[in-house]
This record gives C-alpha cells, sequence and structure tokens, in this order.
C-alpha cells in the first residue's frame, strides 16, 4: 500500500501546489536552520578518536600556585598542560604501552631551489613517534620516525599533504631534505588527509584549527632550543635567564598521552604519577595537595569546553524554530485535509478503515517532510557555506557530513510525520455520511 | 440477510432532537431489488446509511448476513462494508484526478487483492457496464451517465452481496436514466440484491418491492415476489 500511499500524496500535491509548496518550504527552513547549527554542534561534539577513548590518556599533574587554583571556577581541575620535567617523567615510565608529548613549533620553511619560491611560515609539531600510532594518524607515504630518531634528536620530518603537495607537488617525498629554519630534514613521512575534529590532542591550542603542517622529533626541538609556539601558563615569578631554566621552571606548555590498556595499567600508572609527584614535593615542588588526573578523549574535550554553551543555546534555539514551522504545517494541514473530507468520506465510504486513512494521510506528510527535508539540507549547506565564507578558522565545523544529512532527514520526516499527526487523526474521524451528499 | 428490527436514529444537537427513524423494521432478502419510496425527510437516506454501515443508530438491532453490525468495531464495520457493500450515489462520488480504471480500484485496493486479481475485477467491472475502452480518461471526460457507470463498475468489482443505490439516476436525464435502471436489473439477475432509494415513481415500480418510509417508519411493505414471479424488465 506504500506505493499507492505514494501515488496519492502525489495527487494531492499536485492538486493543491501552493499550499503544499507552503509546507515544504516551511519544513525546508525549519531544517535549514536546524542542519547548520546542528553541524557545527555535532562536530564540536564529536570526539576524533572515540574508537581509542577506552585506552588514551591525556596526563595532569597538579603543580599550580598553592594560594590560587588553576581554574578559579572549577577549582578542582589541574592545569591541562605539563611541565617539562613532568613530560620527562611520561617519557621515562614504563608502565604505558605508548606514550607521547607534544608542543607548539614554528618553522620557516624554505620550498627549494624553484623560481619565486617563497620561504613559507609553517606551523608544527614537536612530538614522538608514539603520537602518530597513538592518533591513528594515516600516512600517505612513509611512516612515523623510530625510537632512535627520538632519543638521538634526528633531524627528521613528517610533512601534512598539503605541506607535501606545496614543497614536492604532491610526490612521494620521502627520502628527500626539507630546508627548515635552515637547516636540513629528512622527510620520513607524508600525512594523508587527517583532520581531528576537534584537535583532541592539544584543544587548548585551538580545538577547531587544522593540524600541524610538520612534525619533528620533541627531543630535536629540544635540542636546538625551538620557542614553544603555543600557550605557556607560570604562576610564580622564576628567575629564567636561558632555555635550561625555563625547562626547569614550573611552566605548563606540554601536553602528555599515554596509552593504557588494562584498569590495571591505568592504576599502576596512576601511582607512578602519585610516586613522582610525592618525589618532587620532597624537594619543595607541587604545593598543592596531590590532584594528579588522567582524562579519556571524551572527558578531556569536555574539560576544554570545546562545545560552547552559546552553541548550545543555538541548537536549542534552532529546534524551537523547527516546531515553529512544524506548528505552521499543522494549520495548513488541517487547512488542507479537511478540504478534502469528502473524498475521505468516500474512501471509508468504499471500506478504508480509519487506520489506512490515518497511515494514507501519514505518508503524504512524510513525504512533503522528506522533500521538505531534502531542500533544508540545500539551505543547511548553504549557511555552512555563508559560515565558511566569514570564519576562516572554522572550516572545519561547517563540512555537512552524511551523518548529520541523515539526521536532517530523519528529523524532516519526524517533524512531517508531528504535524500530521492531529489533522490525519481529524481527517480519519470523518463520519462518511455527513459528507456524500456534498460530494 | 438485511435484517433490521425497530431499529431509531436520533440526531441531536444543543436545542433539537430530530427523530430519523422510528422502530424500523425491515427485512431485505437475498436477490431482492427492493426500491425504498417517501418524502424528504422522512429517513430514507438515513435508513440507506445505516444499511451501509456508514452511520450508527441508537435503537433496534441490525443483522447483514445473520451477523449483529451493532457489536461491531468502526473497523470491523469497515470491512464488512467492502466485502459485503457496494454503494451507488446520485451524485456519482468519483475521484476527479483518479481515471476510470484507478476510481474502480479505490474499494479493491482496500480489500488487500493482489495486484493481478485487482486488474483482473476491474476489467471485467468495466466491460460489464460498456466503459473498458475509457479506462484512462478522467471522470471530467465522461458524462454523466458514464461516470453513474463507473460509479457502478466500482460497486462491483468487490462483488458485494448487496448493492446500495441513493437517487442513482438523480443527476441524469431520462434516456440515461433508464440505461442505469436497465444495467442495476441486470446486475440483479445475477444475484446481487439491491436496495435502491428514489424519489422517482417510475424508477420504483421497476423494483420487485416498494417500501415506503414515513416519518422515520416503514408505511408500506409488500411481501417479496419471488424470482420466477417477477415481471420481465
Amino acid at each position: 500500500m506504500l506505493a499507492y500511499y505514494l501515488k496519492l500524496a502525489w495527487l494531492g500535491a499536485r492538486r493543491a501546489p501552493v499550499i503544499t509548496a507552503l509546507m515544504i518550504l516551511a519544513i525546508a527552513l525549519g531544517i535549514g536552520v536546524t542542519t547548520t547549527t546542528l553541524t557545527v554542534h555535532h562536530l564540536m561534539s564529536s570526539n576524533p578518536v572515540e574508537h581509542r577513548n577506552d585506552v588514551l590518556y591525556a596526563v595532569t599533574f597538579d603543580n599550580w600556585d598553592p594560594n590560587e587554583p588553576w581554574d578559579e571556577d572549577r577549582p578542582e581541575l589541574p592545569p591541562g598542560d605539563v611541565t617539562w620535567i613532568e613530560a620527562g617523567a611520561v617519557l621515562n615510565s614504563d608502565v604505558p604501552d605508548r606514550k607521547t608529548v607534544t608542543r607548539g613549533v614554528a618553522f620557516t620553511l624554505e620550498p627549494g631551489s624553484g623560481v619565486g619560491a617563497k620561504p613559507l611560515m609553517r606551523d608544527g609539531l614537536a612530538t614522538t613517534a608514539d603520537f602518530f600510532a597513538m592518533f591513528d594518524v594515516p600516512f600517505l607515504h612513509g611512516s612515523a620516525w623510530d625510537a632512535r630518531a627520538d632519543r638521538d634528536a634526528e633531524p627528521v620530518v613528517v610533512l601534512s599533504k598539503q605541506t607535501n603537495e606545496k614543497v614536492f607537488g604532491g610526490e612521494n617525498s620521502v627520502g628527500r631534505t626539507v630546508r627548515l629554519d635552515s637547516r636540513d630534514y629528512r622527510v620520513v613521512g607524508v600525512l594523508d588527509d587527517w583532520r581531528p575534529t576537534p584537535k583532541v590532542y592539544s584543544p587548548s591550542s585551538g580545538a577547531f584549527h587544522e593540524p600541524e603542517d610538520v612534525f619533528v622529533p620533541f627531543s630535536r626541538a629540544t635540542q636546538l632550543e625551538m620557542q614553544p609556539n603555543g600557550n605557556v601558563n607560570c604562576w610564580k615569578p622564576e628567575a629564567i635567564g636561558n632555555f635550561r631554566d625555563f625547562l626547569q621552571s614550573d611552566c605548563v606548555w606540554i601536553q602528555a598521552w599515554v596509552e593504557l590498556r588494562t584498569p590495571r595499567q591505568v592504576e599502576r600508572f596512576q601511582a607512578f604519577m602519585d610516586g613522582h609527584v610525592a618525589r618532587q614535593k620532597a624537594l619543595g615542588r607541587f604545593p598543592r595537595p596531590l590532584n594528579n588526573r588522567l582524562y579519556r578523549p571524551d572527558a578531556w574535550l569536555e574539560r576544554h569546553e570545546v562545545v560552547q554553551d552559546d552553541n548550545r543555546v543555538l541548537l536549542g534555539l534552532s529546534f524551537a524554530f523547527l516546531a515553529v514551522c512544524t506548528l505552521n504545517v499543522v494549520g495548513l494541514l488541517l487547512a488542507k485535509f479537511m478540504g478534502v473530507a469528502g473524498r475521505t468520506a468516500l474512501r471509508r465510504a468504499l471500506g478504508a478503515s480509519r487506520r489506512e486513512v490515518f497511515r494514507q494521510h501519514l505518508v503524504e506528510v512524510g513525504a512533503i517532510g522528506l522533500v521538505g527535508g531534502v531542500f533544508g539540507l540545500l539551505l543547511g549547506a548553504a549557511g555552512l557555506a555563508a559560515m565558511r565564507r566569514l570564519y576562516e578558522n572554522y572550516e572545519n565545523l561547517t563540512q555537512l557530513d552524511f551523518a548529520t544529512a541523515g539526521l536532517a532527514l530523519a528529523l524532516s520526516l519526524a517533524a512531517g510525520v508531528a504535524a500530521g499527526l492531529y489533522p490525519a487523526w481529524r481527517v480519519c474521524r470523518v463520519q462518511p455520511a455527513s459528507h456524500l451528499k456534498t460530494q | 440477510m438485511l435484517d433490521m428490527q425497530h431499529v431509531a436514529k436520533v440526531y441531536r444537537t444543543d436545542l433539537v432532537e430530530t427523530h430519523a427513524l422510528r422502530d424500523l423494521c425491515l427485512r431485505v432478502e437475498q436477490g431482492e431489488f427492493v426500491a425504498v419510496t417517501g418524502p424528504s425527510g422522512s429517513g430514507k437516506t438515513t435508513f440507506l446509511n445505516i444499511a451501509g454501515l456508514l452511520e450508527t443508530y441508537d435503537g433496534g438491532t441490525y443483522r447483514l448476513d445473520g451477523e449483529d453490525v451493532g457489536r461491531l468495531s468502526d473497523d470491523a464495520r469497515s470491512r464488512l462494508r467492502n466485502e459485503k457493500i457496494g454503494f451507488i450515489f446520485q451524485g456519482f462520488n468519483l475521484i476527479p484526478d483518479l481515471d476510470v480504471f484507478d476510481n474502480v480500484d479505490v474499494p479493491l485496493r482496500y480489500r488487500g487483492f493482489e495486484a493481478a486479481e485487482r486488474r483482473s475485477r476491474i476489467e471485467r467491472a468495466l466491460e460489464l457496464v460498456g466503459l473498458a475502452a475509457r479506462r484512462h480518461h478522467l471522470p471530467s471526460q465522461l458524462s454523466g451517465g458514464q461516470q453513474q457507470r463507473v460509479a457502478i463498475a466500482r460497486a462491483l468489482a468487490g462483488e458485494p452481496r448487496f448493492l446500495l443505490a441513493d437517487e442513482p439516476t438523480g443527476n441524469l436525464d431520462s434516456l440515461m436514466a433508464r440505461q442505469i435502471l436497465d444495467l442495476l436489473e441486470h446486475v440483479n439477475r445475477q444475484g446481487t440484491t439491491i436496495v435502491m432509494v428514489t424519489h422517482d415513481p417510475e424508477l420504483a415500480r421497476r423494483a420487485h418491492r416498494n417500501i415506503h418510509v414515513m416519518d422515520g417508519q416503514v408505511a408500506d411493505l409488500k411481501p417479496f415476489q419471488p424470482s420466477a414471479a417477477r415481471p420481465a424488465a
């Protein structure tokens, strides 16, 4: 009967094109607005390493000011970043299966000897080999560097796909040399498309910014005393005369991650952290009560309040708008259905049950909802395109994905059906006898 | 087989109670062609609506093929209506944007027949009313008489035991009215029971039995003549 009901829906639309178009427009507007905000919210609240959520942990130590917590509003939180000393402790621990630390660096990249080739400023990430495996970073060519490169601070580099295209025209550049800050680095890997949204490994440096263009060993950046390109937070006056002093300070500026596969490992690593802090306390550091925390990626993103309250409010408003549009459709549907109540009465007289009449009309409103949804998706895509033009850094957040498109269509179907419930119920209660004389 | 005993129907508004049927008793046997006559407001159409399960009643009993319809749910009444009753209305009541074929198809859809079975029944019904060649015409492309023949085909396609007709020739000229009546008589001879409400005494005379309704009651009931004794049409 579905095909029959769809045919009747089509005939109904042809019979009342203006009212049908108005209903489609109302749903399209509601879905368009909802799709736009839903896309942003969905991407904001997504976890790009959801499949590794149970094994990855961000590491935090509370080395902060005894008189003033890291976050006034949430005084229980330790700082999100760690010091160089704690980063070293994490790297030296033998408890995790994998461990990594990251920090931002900035490079001047010399693209080669081509005519007109100008140096490029590029954001980089100093990290360790495990980073790539821990965050499932895809490679187009080559691979991450090895543990020896980390240990020996080798001049090796992994390039993003875009940077490889810019410098090497997209060729396989593994084994070739690229000059960063006037030093030669051997390319060991080129990434495939990779856009973790939000940037879970370092949300504090711009949760929705593009990932870095250049990746070098953390030890190399330390050896060359590269200045951090990111947040550096210090809580006490310290005599910092050189880079060595900076490394030994209580300033936090490094992100630390570990991979722990079992609850036992988590316990052991927590004990390791507490033991490390106990030893540091003996040396006069860590004046606050013991407060070392491990965060899974989802909790880490929540801690960084990646989804802002404004966005939640906007999402709520967009759903309210969809509800208003749906209410308008209710009125239009009532007018449409009751306008042809005589036909319904005739169908009832010819043997259609109330249930069949109800279903027939629900199919019609479902079809209207879906068509409205398709147009709404187009409106949503246009809205997102406009947002991309307005906000350069938020390109990641304005990509309509299949999940959101599917959800939008499901919403449009639900909106249509919700709008149609009452009118369909009303029309299926039509008494056949009262309309047949006037047919 | 259509047996109404002491059936009453009252229409109520805030101010008025109208007794459309009072203590109506009537029995129609299988194969009869019954004409129901009476002045306007006498309760003819109410009787037909109740007989066709389009309306409920307030008192008495109504058995259709032995089944007490007063106890049936709305769904069951719809099913019974679909399976056992065909309707012919004065205003034809065709769906304007469906062609002839699809109009005849409407009750069959709700019967749950497969497509091939529906097609076969529709073709037979259209053949019977002489409109097989016009199956793809819209109602607006047909004359009044042709539209009423489509309505008859629609009523017959499901092979109902009862055909209920409410002024079936009321909107037709005399020639077309005669054709429709000839067709109804033909259908009746095939075994379908027909109950026809009419104002037209000439039409009523062609029925086997006339039932005169007055003030919601049967005023004059002539006995059923067995088919062997019927006058020739």
